[in-house]
């Protein structure tokens, strides 16, 4: 008897954890019926992944500050600066793609360490630090651009953005089963499969508790279909975004460090508590300087796919990015006080996000209408989170 | 027939899964000053909450019967009209708001809607005087020490024209001193006529105070004594745990060796923001191995101060002197050193330097030492799961898994789970800042046996108090700091209560 009531208060917070997956559900599904089925139609799929590529590399950064329990305001002026700084350097001044992307990275870490001077050495709140960094950097990047817009740039510098990842035989044709792009997609599902399965044993070698079995092959059955599928689609498009490799790439080496590194654990450390984890030797200022600093890095990355997609420079680039991306990670789950969230979580939330946003664009909404209707459903889906753990107290 | 202001019949409160009060009947005479014991967790703070309306009428089950008359509050507004006032554990005084601004804070003084700033300065003033609380009005609240701001709380709750004031331990944070000028302000309002309730842990005071006393246990009343008078410690000690507690201390099975182990020398520290004030005068203590040692004084003597600048000078300016561990001179000047030097600090204040609240029992446990469980600044997750579960039952944590929040439990859970925490890192010296506050009876004695444990496992430990007996309970040898400087030291065969007390003040 009692045991049957565990197992259903374990049900219950288990569907409560995925609340977010199901309200992406419920938007996709009705994005799909409004618009007739051209949400998950091959060619707005790819559209959707470039442009959300932006918001997502930013997650990757805006995560880790908001775990530190604050915000980042610059990130669309830095955007901004690092896109107008490379666009000099290659339209301008005709330097090679490569050195361009570095200096370009190394200018949005410098963007970022300055930030995480003030906050963490010197204890200026993140908010205001910020915000005057996002009026620096958005004058900056007019200095730089002299007001115009710079472009285009190299072949090499748009495939960052513009390519894609297709079969021998280039064109994917109708029909044909594309052999090698599928091919990638089963061998993801085959390393994610074993990762699981090994993660398990490795558990149980240990005397970790595990879940049932059950639960484990279902998630491999789920996410290798939802791979698959999502896969033929792309490849009854164009193949794979680069994009989109870069960011499958990026989002699984940021989950690890969130998750498994010393540097993640002081992250959510300090957001939790950052008297008790300073007086447990975590080095707290340090935690927020480098939070910071790899906020200006992504920041420069989402730059230049977003300048390479749009081929040119502009000063307006990056406008409301930071609100974008830090609306995902709340949506996502994430605290703002601090402490909790993860990078899946912001991802499901991007997606929210854009889905939502594609969705209206295909209707053919207003964007004044567009705006009311995601700034409702970002309240209301951090309220659907938030109220049913409220009524627990 | 005897003249009870207040009735409480049958009340049962129950949460999601747990029954807190379980038909719980309690009766208050008019006039007396109540006291209600139990261990964390028996019900007290429900009551009173289900008492103050907290929770409101709906939510409980009884009836709450006040000068003979069945009340329904449906909000806390309803009861304070009422008469009934709490102050409840954490103060809820607004920090930078003055003296009368608080008073009058859900009651403000209007002339013509607006706030009438001389009508409550003016009404302020007899309000302080009757707590004896000489200060001006316009005092900012975080001027004022936690003593005066328990008096503030008391004066706030006197201008509702309260006739019940219900005190949820008052005297928590207080030391000696402004403890019994509490509980003597206590008596005077009683002679005024004002009925009180104290829940408190300490049972001298209640039996000081007191003129009744009822025990709870796991939601039950377990006892009523009519006359506070005639009932011993001891007596109310073994109907809170409901067993006989021969001993409230372990026997002591460790035995310190001769050696010195941990000594700090010559410690000066400056205050933080005014560096000119001096806050540890020249002190030097030493610690031998297995040793337990105790280090008493009043709150604002120092000794907090003193075991934060030592642990990696996390309070403090100018500090200077030298601490030897082993014979060797070692630097202690950032946490992380300190650390690295098996030095480990458990603060007196679990909640807000101890635990991330938000966080598993594990990752608590594993913060102290995340080298043990990392290669190359990579987690091992399940290494950390099986060595941090290791430590959580070495110390009797009492929980249903290593994944539960530390926020969610208990205090002397939580107690445990820093120790098991500072234990993780595999520390030669502890200094343990006031280890059993707010903790119960049971879960104390638990924490005393660790503290042995630890003795005869030959690390230093060092205990800092404001309980005397404790002290005369647990260590072998006592320091007494008073005003920043060590003022006596002696084995604890030649100490007694009264022998500390005198070098305290």
């Amino acid at each position: 008897m009692s045991k049957l009531k565990n197992n259903r208060t374990d049900l219950a917070k288990t569907l409560r954890s995925y609340s977010m997956i199901f309200v992406l559900i419920a938007i996709v599904i009705l994005s799909q019926i409004l618009t007739g089925g051209l949400t998950l139609n091959p060619r707005n799929i790819t559209n959707i992944i470039l442009q959300q590529s932006y918001i997502v590399i930013l997650i990757l950064g805006m995560l880790p500050v908001i775990l530190t329990g604050n915000v980042d305001l610059s990130v669309g002026s830095s955007v901004a600066f690092a896109g107008a700084v490379a666009a000099v350097l290659q339209v301008n001044l005709g330097w090679g793609t490569l050195p361009t992307l570095v200096v370009a990275l190394a200018i949005g870490a410098a963007i970022g360490a300055w930030n995480g001077l003030w906050i963490a050495i010197f204890d200026i709140p993140a908010f205001i630090v910020t915000l005057s960094s996002q009026l620096v950097f958005r004058g900056l990047t007019q200095v730089v651009l002299d007001g115009a817009s710079i472009g285009p740039f190299d072949e090499t510098f748009r495939a960052i953005a513009g390519s894609f990842i297709t079969d021998i035989l280039g064109e994917n044709a109708a029909g044909v089963m594309p052999i090698i792009t599928m091919g990638l997609a089963v061998v993801a599902c085959v390393v994610y499969a074993l990762v699981q399965i090994i993660g398990r044993r490795q558990k149980i070698a240990h005397g970790v508790p595990v879940k049932a079995a059950w639960g484990m092959v279902a998630r491999i059955v789920i996410i290798s279909a939802v791979i698959l599928v999502l896969s033929y689609m792309l490849c009854l498009d164009k193949g794979y975004p680069t994009v989109l490799v870069i960011l499958l790439v990026f989002s699984l080496i940021y989950s690890f460090i969130c998750n498994r590194t010393v540097f993640g654990r002081s992250l959510y450390a300090v957001g939790g508590n950052r008297k008790a984890a300073a007086l447990s030797g975590i080095k707290d200022r340090m935690s927020m300087f480098m939070a910071y600093t790899n906020m200006g890095f992504v920041a420069a990355i989402a730059a230049l796919v977003y300048a390479a997609r749009m081929n040119v420079a502009t000063p307006k680039a990056g406008t409301g990015f930071e609100l974008d991306a830090i609306a995902a990670c709340y949506v996502g789950g994430a605290s703002v006080s601090g402490g909790a969230g993860t990078i899946g979580g912001a991802l499901i939330g991007c997606l929210v996000i854009g889905i939502l946003n594609n969705g209206m664009s295909l209707l053919g909404i207003s964007p004044d209408w567009q705006q009311t209707v995601k700034g409702i459903v970002i309240l209301g889906s951090v309220a659907f989170d938030i109220i049913p753990k409220m009524r627990k107290k | 027939m005897q003249d009870h202001i207040l009735e409480m019949r049958e009340i049962t409160k129950e949460f999601p899964g747990v029954k807190a009060l379980d038909r719980v009947s309690f009766q208050v005479k008019r006039g007396e000053i109540k006291a209600l014991v139990g261990e964390n967790g028996a019900g007290k703070s429900t009551l009173m909450k289900v008492l103050s309306a907290v929770y409101p009428h709906g939510t409980y089950t009884g009836d709450i019967v006040l000068d003979g008359q069945v009340c329904q509050f449906n909000s806390i507004k309803q009861s304070e009209e009422a008469g009934i006032a709490i102050i409840h554990q954490e103060l809820a005084l607004i920090p930078l708001l003055s003296i009368a601004e608080n008073l009058f804070i859900g009651n403000p003084q209007k002339k013509m809607g607006a706030i009438d700033w001389n009508k409550t300065h003016a009404k302020a003033v007899p309000l302080l005087e009757r707590v004896g609380l000489h200060e001006d009005p316009s005092t900012p609240i975080n001027q004022l020490g936690v003593g005066k701001q328990q008096l503030v709380e008391i004066a706030k709750a006197l201008a509702k024209n309260c006739r019940i004031l219900i005190l949820d331990e008052p005297t928590a944070a207080l030391n000696e001193k402004d403890s019994k000028n509490l509980l003597d302000l206590l008596k005077t309002l009683q002679a005024e006529g004002i009925t009180c309730i104290i829940i408190s842990h300490k049972l001298n005071e209640i039996v000081y105070v007191a003129d009744s006393i009822t025990v709870l246990r796991d939601g039950q009343t377990v006892a009523d004594f009519e006359d506070a008078k005639s009932v011993t410690e001891d007596d109310i000690i073994r109907h809170m745990v409901g067993r006989e507690l021969n001993n409230r201390y372990p026997l002591k099975s460790h035995t310190p060796s001769d050696e010195v182990y941990y000594e700090v020398r010559n410690w000066n520290v400056y205050h933080p923001e005014d560096t000119s004030r001096q806050i540890i005068k020249d002190v030097n203590i030493q610690l031998r191995k297995g040793e337990v040692v105790g280090l008493s004084g009043l709150m604002g003597a120092g000794r907090t101060e003193f075991a934060m600048s030592l642990f990696g000078r996390s309070y403090g300016s100018n500090t200077s002197g030298e601490v030897y561990l082993g014979g060797k001179l070692i630097n202690t000047k950032s946490v992380p050193n300190a650390i690295k030097n098996g030095i480990a600090y458990l603060s007196e204040d679990r909640k807000t330097y101890g635990l991330v609240l938000g966080q598993t029992i594990s990752k608590n446990i594993s913060l102290s030492n995340l080298k043990r469980i990392s290669k190359m600044g990579i987690l091992d997750l399940n290494k950390e799961i099986e060595e941090t579960g290791e430590n959580a039952k070495q110390f009797g944590v009492k929980c249903s898994s290593i994944f539960q929040e530390a926020g969610n439990l208990s205090g002397g859970n939580q107690q445990k789970v820093v120790l098991a925490k500072w234990m993780f890192n595999l520390p030669e010296v502890l200094i343990l800042d006031e280890p059993t506050r707010g903790i119960d009876v049971g879960a104390k004695y638990d924490i005393y046996c660790i503290i042995n444990e630890l003795a005869m496992a030959g690390k230093c430990v060092l205990v800092i108090s404001s309980e005397l007996p404790e002290i005369l309970g647990v260590c072998d040898r006592v320091y007494v700091m008073n005003d920043g400087q060590i003022k006596g030291e002696m084995p604890i065969e030649e100490a007694s209560q009264e022998a500390i007390m005198r070098l305290l003040v």
